[in-house]
């Protein structure tokens, strides 16, 4: 047992001795998690503000000049009015607007229609016309204009200019989220990607680069045995990653005001499993291929790009095709972007948590030891 | 004639290190083309399935027909009836279900006696984004229903609204695959060629090649062109092997021309090889190589505007991005793909590329021979 503690301290140190040399890997356990963070934080959101927009408002009631108005009051909007709708076009094609406000010239006529009372259930016409190029921000400015539309009738209505509102309304409820702020849903899918990166990326040479380097068979003659090399290329990088976790949590929680809902041994234990998966990966990876160049170029392929795609991180998994769904089960991080979702949104639901988890012991049992079988003592 | 043997014989040199063994082959090709297809498939903001349960109390013809009218859309499917309020926070909690629709008892009754009626819709806010999108879905299914109302004489008034037409240029049906698949191909090419040039002199300092190469009777700028073609090479056939792929695959339109998407691709993959190789000239070990590559890579991608939108950035952070190859290659893309650009069209983002390759061309080959070990 001493001589185990022994072999185990020594190869510690070596290893830890030649992180602390090497100043890119503390780089990327510092200063990468920060750098990421602070641009997750403040580049990467999927609420929009003051798109610009152009109006052209053909009528000319009060009406459509109180509507035209809200859109110009609102946040959400830049306008810019164009007299005309061929001056419209040309603004948005040279990308100096998304879309056109159009308010045609028998708006007020319509509306004042279904404002006498009799219940006709005319409905004013405004046409939105819009660059789709961005479906996905096309449909955000269209909520937007529901919603402004929507404010102005119940104004309408409460001053009583207006007949009633429509019959069936939905009333939302977003859980854990009121506000829908993309980046409470952001950042803790970030740590993941963080994760990812110092557990993979930094794993993927270390044994690679011995076999290069020819460092490997001065390994192989000491008395080291496999399992030594294994725990001793383990564990510093384990204290280096986690280490990078607990950093973006801390910022993440401070500097952008996540809410962080569950326990923070849960989230200790969980993000553990999850390392040990990403590092069992990348030694795995490392053992097996033995030549850096190929080894890096496959952590990204199998490691980095995955976690971004595949794993629920910015793209609903849910709505793709099935057999993406079934790759995305072969990889470590959609488990535990749902687990760290969960935990920080919701708390320790252990209905979400355990089945996660459970996933990634296995995985981390699986790739730890496949890296053990394929460190050889042996040269070929 | 002399540099022009010089330059043949270390491009040559710089192919094999790539192309003869079958792993490194394999790994500049291979991958990235599953990829591209991986993720064209994956990189939806599209809704489809999304798990919802019903809580109807109300159990009438009217409260039937509006769910009826849900799951025609088909964009939702059942988990299940609730039959009481305590079930909700349980299957949202459990993620059984991504949206509970909540119709009260007093429905019909509101309706038929024209008072206004609520339906009321939970969303799990662990993914704003998808609950978002699940409520729009659901107003315009509340919309029609409430149009259908009218028209059936089941109520007298359907209220003042706004009749929102609406048309969308460029991408009728509002397809984020478009928008995705058209752009993808330019983050897999960047990611393929910044690190493969990132490794290139890295590699050689680590094995202590590169001084032999300093020492050879090569000047800096052809030690540059050798380094770098093998990098252009492979940039380019991958991105021209996505964008095959996008129109061919994935029916992404292409209604730009030609000659600008051959020239924004080579003008971006020019820059993007000197931040590889500055990279590189910068390391003295593969692993500095990686890390630095990354250190570029995430950022780059990231603020791009590839997932989210550039305008949705502070300020200060859109000027910043302005140095960002990528950006400017994924507007190019999605431009010439989907609106039809031409070169003259995309030069506001071809000239950017062309400083930048202008810049870190030369800092890398100045490196070469600064920095050594």
């Amino acid at each position: 047992m001493n001589r185990f503690f022994m072999r185990l301290f020594g190869v510690l140190r070596k290893e830890t001795l030649q992180i602390l040399r090497d100043p890119s890997s503390i780089i990327l356990a510092l200063v990468m998690p920060l750098v990421l963070l602070i641009i997750f934080g403040y580049g990467v959101s999927l609420d929009a503000e003051h798109i610009p927009m152009v109006l052209v408002n053909q009528d000319n009631g009060s009406m459509s000049r109180e509507l035209a108005a809200r859109f110009a009051g609102s946040p959400n909007f830049k306008i810019t009015t164009a007299e005309s709708i061929s001056q419209a076009q040309t603004l948005v094609l040279a990308h100096k607007a998304e879309g056109i406000i159009l308010i045609q010239n028998n708006f007020t006529s319509i509306a004042n229609g279904a404002a006498g009372g009799s219940g006709t259930g005319q409905r004013a016409p405004v046409q939105l016309i819009i660059n789709g190029t961005d479906a996905n921000r096309a449909r955000l400015i269209e909520g937007y204009m529901k919603t402004i539309g929507g404010k102005w009738i119940s104004v309408r209505v409460a001053r009583g200019q207006t007949a009633a509102a429509p019959p069936v309304s939905i009333s939302q409820r977003i859980w854990f989220n009121e506000a829908a702020i993309s980046r409470y849903f952001l950042i803790p899918g970030l740590i993941t990607l963080i994760m990812t990166l110092i557990g993979i990326l930094l794993t993927a040479l270390v044994i690679a680069r011995e076999w290069e380097r020819g460092t490997m068979e001065a390994m192989l003659v000491t008395p080291l045995r496999k399992i030594d090399i294994l725990l001793g290329k383990t564990l510093p990088y384990y204290f280096l990653g986690m280490f990078g976790m607990g950093l973006s949590v801390v910022v993440g929680t401070t500097l952008f005001g996540v809410p962080f809902r569950g326990s923070v041994w849960v989230l200790v234990g969980l993000s553990s499993l999850f390392m040990l998966t990403c590092l069992g990966f990348g030694l795995f990876l490392s053992a097996a291929i033995r030549i850096q160049f190929v080894a890096a170029q496959t952590s990204i392929m199998a490691g980095y790009l995955p976690a971004f795609f595949l794993s629920g991180l910015i793209f609903d998994l849910e709505s793709t095709p099935k057999f993406i769904q079934f790759v995305s089960y072969l990889f470590p991080a959609r488990y535990f972007v749902t687990i760290a979702h969960t935990l920080f949104a919701a708390g320790d639901v252990w209905p979400v948590l355990l089945p996660n988890a459970l996933v990634l012991a296995f995985m981390a049992l699986l790739f730890l030891g496949l890296a053990f079988g394929k460190i050889s003592k042996r040269l070929e | 004639m002399q540099t022009l043997r010089r330059l043949t014989a270390l491009t040559l040199k710089e192919f094999l290190t790539i192309i003869k063994d079958p792993k490194s082959r394999f790994v500049v090709i291979g991958p990235p083309i599953i990829q591209f297809i991986v993720f064209s498939y994956a990189a939806t903001f599209d809704l489809e399935n999304v798990r919802y349960a019903v809580f109807d109390e109300c159990r009438s013809v009217l409260s039937r027909s509006f769910l009826a009218d849900v799951e025609g859309t088909g964009r939702f499917r059942l988990t299940g009836y609730l039959n009481h309020a305590g079930q909700v926070k349980e299957t949202i909690d459990n993620e059984k279900s991504r949206l509970v629709i909540h119709i009260g008892p007093q429905f019909e009754e509101n309706l038929r006696s024209g008072r206004a009626a609520e339906i009321q819709v939970i969303a799990d806010g662990r993914s704003p984004n998808v609950a978002m999108i699940a409520i729009g879905y659901l107003g315009t299914i509340v919309e029609n229903f409430n149009n259908a109302l009218w028209d059936q004489g089941l109520v007298r008034d359907r209220g003042t609204g706004l009749a929102l037409v609406e048309r969308a240029w460029f991408n009728e049906n509002l397809s984020s695959r478009w928008f995705i698949v058209s752009a993808l191909g330019g983050v897999i090419s960047t990611v393929v060629v910044v690190i493969l040039t990132s490794l290139s002199v890295a590699r050689e300092r680590e094995f202590g090649t590169f001084d032999q190469l300093l020492v050879a009777p090569f000047s800096p700028v052809e030690i540059l062109a050798g380094k770098s073609i093998p990098g252009i090479v492979f940039g380019m056939l991958d991105a021209l092997i996505f964008a095959a792929g996008a129109v061919l695959w994935f029916h992404i339109p292409f209604r730009g021309t030609v000659t600008a998407l051959m020239v924004s691709l080579l003008c971006f993959i020019i820059t993007i090889v000197g931040i590889g190789l500055l990279v590189s000239s910068l390391s003295t070990t593969m692993q500095q190589g990686l890390l630095g590559a990354f250190l570029f890579l995430m950022p780059a991608i990231t603020l791009s505007g590839f997932a989210t939108p550039v305008e949705n950035m502070p300020m200060w952070l859109q000027r910043a991005n302005m140095l960002n190859p990528v950006r400017h290659i994924i507007t190019a893309l999605r431009r010439i793909f989907l609106e039809g650009a031409d070169l003259t069209v995309v030069w506001p983002q071809i000239w950017p590329l062309l400083i930048m390759a202008g810049v870190t061309l030369p800092l890398a080959a100045w490196l070469f021979r600064r920095r050594s070990v």
